[in-house]
């Protein structure tokens, strides 16, 4: 199993208390897989994200990504676990802005030593990035922006593909056709695909559906 | 006279004493002796100093003439003041002098100044032989009716003959000399025939010189009321052989307290009391920044007096530690003649 | 509407504090360094001005006694009576259990103007008591000493100099127990027609001459001069953190603006409140800034003061106090400079249409927009600089010339830096580093105000340090060569000097008499000089420029060696012709250097000069002897010299020589002061950019680096930002120095002084810049190192 995550709670310090977002989740997901991951907002589906990814602490439980324990690694592992086994796509604001395209499709991956620049040309081709490559972020439209970000991704090779609302800024069309291209590139790397959506169109792309609700997931 | 004083203690008491207007002047005499009605003079003693009183004076002032005709005016005053009513030897002496020297052409007027404490030999007054002198300056002579006057400055000396034609004469009250209505007064007298020979050295070389010298002797503890601001004082010499001294000193509400002394060639005198003499500005011209009066009308009915009196160098300023205008004037009208005027208090 | 306007206004100020608290410290701080060094210079004018006046050194001739110590009091009587305007002095020391001190008794009545104690013509301070109760002046520390021994009033005031007593001469006499006698006897510049000479009335004393213009004296305008230079720098450096502050304040307020117009706020009003807000800051930064001046200089006077003291051999005060003049200087210059960052922020506000994008945009994008206009100017400005350089003259024109090249400079700063980070960038082989450069490049537009105050901070102090270590080298050589002797002394006439020279026969290695005369040479006042060459001369002058053997040439009187100001102003150089008397022509053979000489000068040999003017004789005498002690004793009991007219010249140039070491310590002090202030620019940049930069950081810690790596980057980059600038402002600090060494100083005191280049004290610099910027980005680091992911995480989230 590549991603394994059992009794995960999470909650958040307020001025009333501790509030819980997560109160014990379970999940697993395997290699070539895809899960759409829905539910209200609020209901704590980008934390559970971001937990996955390392980006952040969870208070109990456990998640374990290709055998390897995250919840007890420390900064440095967190960070290595970034690099080399998990990428992320968030809504906005992916692009490193002082790097033009280019740059940033190789980040992540010239920093888990994995650079391979005819992928790289491959992976620009698929997403029509080829003209845009000396872009800087800043220039580029939010379509353009959201292909570069999955660019890098899966520039890096990771075996986990986390997505938080990937198309969330997008007009309808445009989305769908990100959302293709994103599921044939991980299909194409073998890699699993999680993907935070509040939209039924975007869930229903995937290989399975889970609903968190009052912490849990259904 | 009291301009006079007022220079000596404003140098002194710089600021303290402007503070309080010149109330300190007036009213402050403890331990100083002060003057009293009916004087009985005691010469040659009394032409020496009186350390027992706060303010004195030897103040001569002549009007000259050149070969060529041409007029000068010469001031020599020696002032003293003390800080309080002794005088010992050394620089404990709490006599302080100091003396202005003047020469006034109708283009030029050249001031010098001189300090001196009292009790070191800089300074000082004796009176047999009489000698009143601070560092060269010096009027000195075995008698009071024949004396040299000397005094220097950067731009100017004169070495002056002083002959007396004639007596001393007293003001006021025999010498009681009335200062204000609420009674401050001086001892008062003065020597006004001087006739005066000798040679003044100016800039464009020395000049010889002749005419004459009114001499004024004076001295009080509280010579100013507390509400008067100014003086102006005339001594006029007519060319009849009669003179004229006549003061106006300046209240605060505007009013004047004025006096006068009318002399005869022979030195016969008469005073007269406030009101008697009148004294009007005709003209005021800008001197040092301040406006001051430099053509007068002089009125003594009783004596058919009524002359203008006119500069004859309106910028006569004694730019001093305390500066006033002092200088020759001209007369015209129902007498003739040429003077001194001395004015103080013009801010 | 006002009180409404006003409030919306403030609003902004009260969300963010930070960035008025940068104003106002910024602002503050730009005062307070002007007001400062203006302060520790009227300060120290003043002092020595009172301390001079005191003493009657320098300005007025005096009277001392040949022989033995005192003048009988009768002999100023005698004088005084004989016209001359001379004043009493009785000094002397008095003892008291903390070792003794130097009382001076004046007579204020005869002094000559000024010559008492300051406080004696105060408001508060009269004569009277002064001359009848006695009262004595002193400094805190010297009245304190003195009460525990005299039963008399004792006024502090600190415009006496450090050790000395002033009271009436009469009160000395008797403290000192030495009636009817005086020390010495001032003589008034001005004296009456017509006197007695002084050699007949008083053969007894001898005239001291007025050292007018005191060659030293000079020293210390050049020096005052250099202070305030950097007066004027450092106030530079701070109004780039005002102007900085203002335009993040004005560009955030851009909504608020469009706002308060919409809601019907003419336009007119809005920028007359934000003038007036602007104008109340500037009087609080002013005030603040005042003071923070008055405690600076009160931290670094003491140094001042003893520089001067060393300077002129005694007597600063070593106090200081608050003039109504820095006030208003300190004021008008808080004001000012708010007004000139504030000039181009209200410019905008005033232009901008009611309807135009009120989104703030991103500032520090914004101001990458202005590069090129920036780049434009820069070049015309360091143009100009250079055209003024080449065709330029006159004092006013020099400091025009400093203006463009530092404007020009500050300006032009964040493009080099821009292209030099681009190199790097191209250059750089790790991913990271690549990601460094080139978000390193991104922060340039944000951070150029602050790199530019470090810049001019570098620059000035470098240019300073130059300057002043430059002056030490080249015055070090001066006094050597100008004060070989080892003994000077001074006699009266022909006789007493033909006496000296044969009884120094055997006794002294050289003597060299002090030949000289004052003539006008190439149309201009010059002193011309007789020299009695030897190996004084031979040894110790060193030229500034010369062709073949000078000293057998002058020697032969065939040449003359002009000094550097007469060479200047005339236009003579070596090869040219001088007409040292009229008939007599001299082809000048060498320039020497003479530094705090106001007028020209020629030397040619004492033959010559004996020829051409017979009537003059020496009498002062610079004696070469290695025992100067001993030639001393010899002197005063076997030929009756007195001590007073001996200077040793020992204690002559390790004053001047202390000089300058303080005036490094005061050097040294403002450096570490303005590259504070630069810190702080940094800082306060750091800080506001903290919130933009979130969203640019938080991808890359996404990625995979960890928030402790992107903080130590954060450290790195200010270090690197920081070496670069301190880098580009090598040269320019040189350049300052140039034009102030070859420019300002020769316009300022007719002569240049050569610079030298001293690469420790700039890698010194360098190296406290480094250490400021790190000390400034060492916080704004640690919190990034320290940020929550939450708050990394909200970038990417809808929730932002």
């Amino acid at each position: 199993m590549l991603l394994e995550i059992e009794n995960l709670t999470k909650s958040y310090p307020s001025s009333d208390g501790p509030v819980p977002v997560l109160r014990g989740v379970d999940l697993s997901l395997d290699v070539g897989q895809t899960l759409a991951l829905t539910g209200e907002s609020g209901s704590g589906k980008s934390t559970l994200l971001h937990l996955v990814g390392g980006l952040d602490h969870a208070d109990s439980g456990s998640i374990r990504i290709a055998g390897q324990e995250v919840t007890t690694l420390d900064d440095q592992g967190r960070a290595a676990l970034r690099r080399h086994e998990v990428g992320v796509v968030f809504q906005q604001f992916n692009l490193i802005p002082s790097l033009d395209v280019a740059a940033n499709i190789a980040f992540q991956a010239r920093l888990s030593a994995q650079a391979d620049p005819t992928r790289i040309e491959d992976l620009a081709r698929a997403l029509g990035l080829t003209d845009h490559l000396r872009k800087y972020p800043e220039a580029l439209s939010g379509g353009q922006q959201q292909r570069v970000a999955i660019a890098r991704t899966l520039a890096a090779r990771p075996r986990l593909v986390l997505a938080d609302e990937p198309t969330g800024n997008l007009d309808e069309a445009t989305a769908g056709e990100v959302l293709t291209q994103m599921l044939d590139l991980v299909a194409e790397t073998g890699a699993a695909l999680m993907v935070v959506t509040h939209s039924a169109g975007v869930a229903a792309r995937m290989g399975r559906r889970v609903h968190l609700s009052g912490g849990h997931l259904a | 006279m009291s301009v006079r004083a007022l220079v000596l203690a404003l140098c002194l008491l710089p600021c303290a004493a402007l503070a309080q207007g010149f109330a300190g002047l007036g009213t402050d005499a403890d331990g100083f002796a002060v003057p009293q009605p009916n004087p009985r003079f005691d010469f040659p003693a009394d032409h020496g100093p009186h350390p027992d009183y706060r303010i004195e004076w030897w103040y001569l002032t002549a009007n000259l003439t050149g070969p060529d005709g041409a007029i000068y005016g010469v001031q020599w005053t020696l002032f003293r003041s003390a800080l309080a009513p002794h005088s010992e030897e050394g620089w404990g002496d709490p006599q302080i002098w100091f003396a202005h020297a003047a020469v006034t052409t109708p283009e030029d007027h050249f001031v010098a100044e001189r300090l001196a404490r009292g009790g070191i030999g800089q300074a000082g007054v004796t009176v047999q032989p009489f000698a009143a002198w601070i560092d060269d300056w010096q009027m000195a002579g075995a008698r009071f009716d024949q004396m040299r006057l000397t005094a220097s400055g950067p731009a100017f000396r004169y070495d002056l003959a002083l002959s007396a034609q004639g007596p001393l004469v007293f003001h006021g009250e025999g010498g009681y000399s009335v200062k204000s209505a609420k009674g401050q007064a001086s001892y008062y007298y003065s020597q006004p025939f001087f006739a005066v020979d000798g040679v003044l050295s100016l800039p464009q070389g020395d000049v010889p010189v002749t005419g004459a010298a009114w001499l004024d002797r004076e001295w009080s503890s509280q010579p100013l009321a507390e509400d008067q601001t100014g003086w102006d004082w005339f001594s006029l010499s007519f060319e009849a052989g009669t003179k004229l001294m006549g003061f106006r000193l300046r209240q605060e509400d505007g009013s004047h307290f004025t006096s006068a002394t009318w002399i005869e060639p022979d030195g016969v005198t008469t005073a007269f009391p406030d009101g008697a003499f009148q004294a009007t500005p005709l003209e005021q011209t800008q001197v040092a920044g301040r406006t001051v009066p430099i053509r007068w009308r002089v009125e003594l009915p009783e004596k058919g007096v009524d002359v203008t009196v006119g500069a004859v160098n309106p910028q006569s300023w004694m730019d001093v530690s305390l500066p006033y205008w002092e200088g020759p004037v001209l007369i015209t009208g129902s007498h003739r003649g040429r003077g001194y005027l001395e004015m103080t208090g013009y801010e | 509407m006002t009180g409404a306007a006003l409030a919306a206004l403030w609003s902004h100020w009260a969300r963010n504090p930070l960035q008025l608290f940068t104003l106002i410290a910024g602002l503050a701080l730009a005062t307070a360094l002007w007001s400062g060094v203006q302060a520790i210079n009227a300060e120290a004018r003043a002092s020595y001005d009172a301390a001079a006046a005191t003493l009657g050194e320098g300005r007025f001739d005096q009277l001392l006694p040949r022989v033995g110590e005192t003048i009988p009091q009768e002999r100023y009587i005698a004088l005084r009576r004989a016209g001359w305007q001379v004043s009493p002095v009785l000094e002397g020391r008095l003892a008291t259990p903390d070792g003794s001190i130097r009382l001076l008794g004046l007579d204020p009545m005869t002094s000559p103007g000024g010559l008492s104690p300051v406080a004696l013509g105060g408001e508060d301070m009269d004569l009277v008591s002064f001359l009848s109760d006695g009262i004595i002046f002193a400094d805190a520390v010297t009245a304190a000493q003195i009460a525990s021994v005299v039963d008399l009033e004792v006024i502090v005031d600190p415009s006496v100099a450090p050790g000395l007593a002033l009271t009436d001469i009469g009160v000395a006499q008797r403290l000192l127990d030495r009636g009817g006698v005086l020390t010495r006897l001032i003589l008034a510049q001005v004296q009456p027609k017509g006197l007695v000479p002084l050699t007949e009335l008083a053969p007894d004393l001898m005239r001291r001459v007025a050292q007018e213009g005191s060659d030293l004296g000079r020293l210390t305008d050049s020096f005052h001069l250099n202070l305030t230079a950097f007066g004027f720098l450092s106030f530079a450096v701070g109004i780039f953190i005002v102007h900085g502050a203002i335009g993040l304040a004005f560009e955030q307020r851009r909504t608020m603006v469009r706002t308060l117009r919409a809601l019907g706020l003419p336009l007119r009003r809005l920028v007359w409140l934000m003038v007036a807000e602007l104008a109340v800051f500037a009087l609080l930064a002013g005030t603040l800034g005042v003071v923070l001046g008055y405690l600076i200089a009160a931290m670094l006077l003491p140094d001042v003061a003893a520089t001067l003291r060393g300077l002129y051999g005694a007597d600063v005060a070593g106090s200081i106090r608050l003039r109504p003049g820095w006030w208003l200087s300190g004021y008008a210059i808080a004001l000012g400079g708010t007004a000139m960052a504030a000039a181009g922020a209200l410019w905008q506000i005033a232009r901008m249409p009611l309807l135009a994008s009120a989104r703030p945009r991103a500032w520090v994008m914004a101001r990458g927009a202005g590069a090129a206009r920036s780049g434009a100017l820069a070049a015309g400005l360091l143009l100009g600089a250079g055209a003024l350089a080449l065709w330029g003259s006159g004092m006013v024109m020099g400091f025009a010339l400093l203006a463009c090249l530092l404007t020009g400079a500050a300006l032009a700063l964040p493009l080099l830096l821009r292209i030099v980070l681009g190199i790097c960038q191209a250059r750089a082989r790790g991913v990271v580093a690549h990601w460094f450069w080139a978000d390193t490049r991104q922060q340039l537009p944000g951070m150029s105000l602050a790199l530019m105050a470090l810049l001019l901070a570098i620059a000035a102090n470098i240019g300073v340090s130059t300057m002043v270590s430059s002056f030490r080298l080249t015055f070090v050589g001066f006094l050597d060569q100008r004060l070989a002797p080892e003994l000077f002394v001074g006699v009266e006439d022909a006789r007493e000097a033909a006496a000296l020279e044969a009884f120094l026969e055997g006794r002294a290695r050289e003597v060299l008499p002090v030949l000289s005369v004052e003539t006008r040479m190439a149309g201009l006042p010059a002193d011309l000089y007789g020299a009695r060459i030897g190996m004084t001369y031979r040894e110790n002058w060193r030229f500034l420029a010369s062709d073949g053997p000078v000293w057998d040439r002058v020697a032969a009187g065939e040449a003359v060696i002009v000094n550097e100001q007469l060479a200047r102003r005339s236009g003579l150089w070596v090869g040219g012709e001088l007409a040292v008397a009229p008939d007599v022509i001299l082809p000048v053979i060498g320039i020497v250097a003479d530094y705090g000489n106001p007028i020209g000068q020629a030397v040619i040999s004492e033959a010559l000069f004996q020829r051409l003017f017979p009537d003059i004789i020496a009498t002062r005498f610079g004696l070469r002897t290695d025992d100067a002690d001993r030639l001393r004793t010899a002197l005063t009991s076997e030929f009756g010299m007195s001590e007073a007219v001996m200077i040793d010249q020992k204690d002559i140039k390790a004053f001047s020589l202390e000089v300058f070491e303080r005036t490094f310590t005061v050097t040294g002090a403002l450096n570490v002061l303005t590259l504070a202030v630069a810190g702080f620019a940094i800082l306060m940049s750091l800080l506001t950019l903290a919130a933009i930069r979130l969203p640019q950081l938080a991808p890359v810690w996404a990625l995979g680096l960890t928030r402790a790596t992107l903080g130590r980057l954060e450290l790195l980059r200010a270090v690197v930002l920081a070496l670069l600038t301190a880098v580009l402002a090598l040269p320019l600090g040189l350049a300052l120095a140039w034009v102030l060494l070859t420019i300002v100083n020769v316009e300022a005191f007719g002569w240049r002084l050569p610079m030298y280049l001293f690469p420790l004290d700039y890698a010194r610099l360098g190296l406290f810049a480094l250490m400021a910027a790190v000390m400034a980005a060492l916080w704004p680091a640690r919190r990034l190192a320290r940020t929550a992911p939450g708050e990394l995480l909200k970038v990417f989230a809808n929730e932002r």
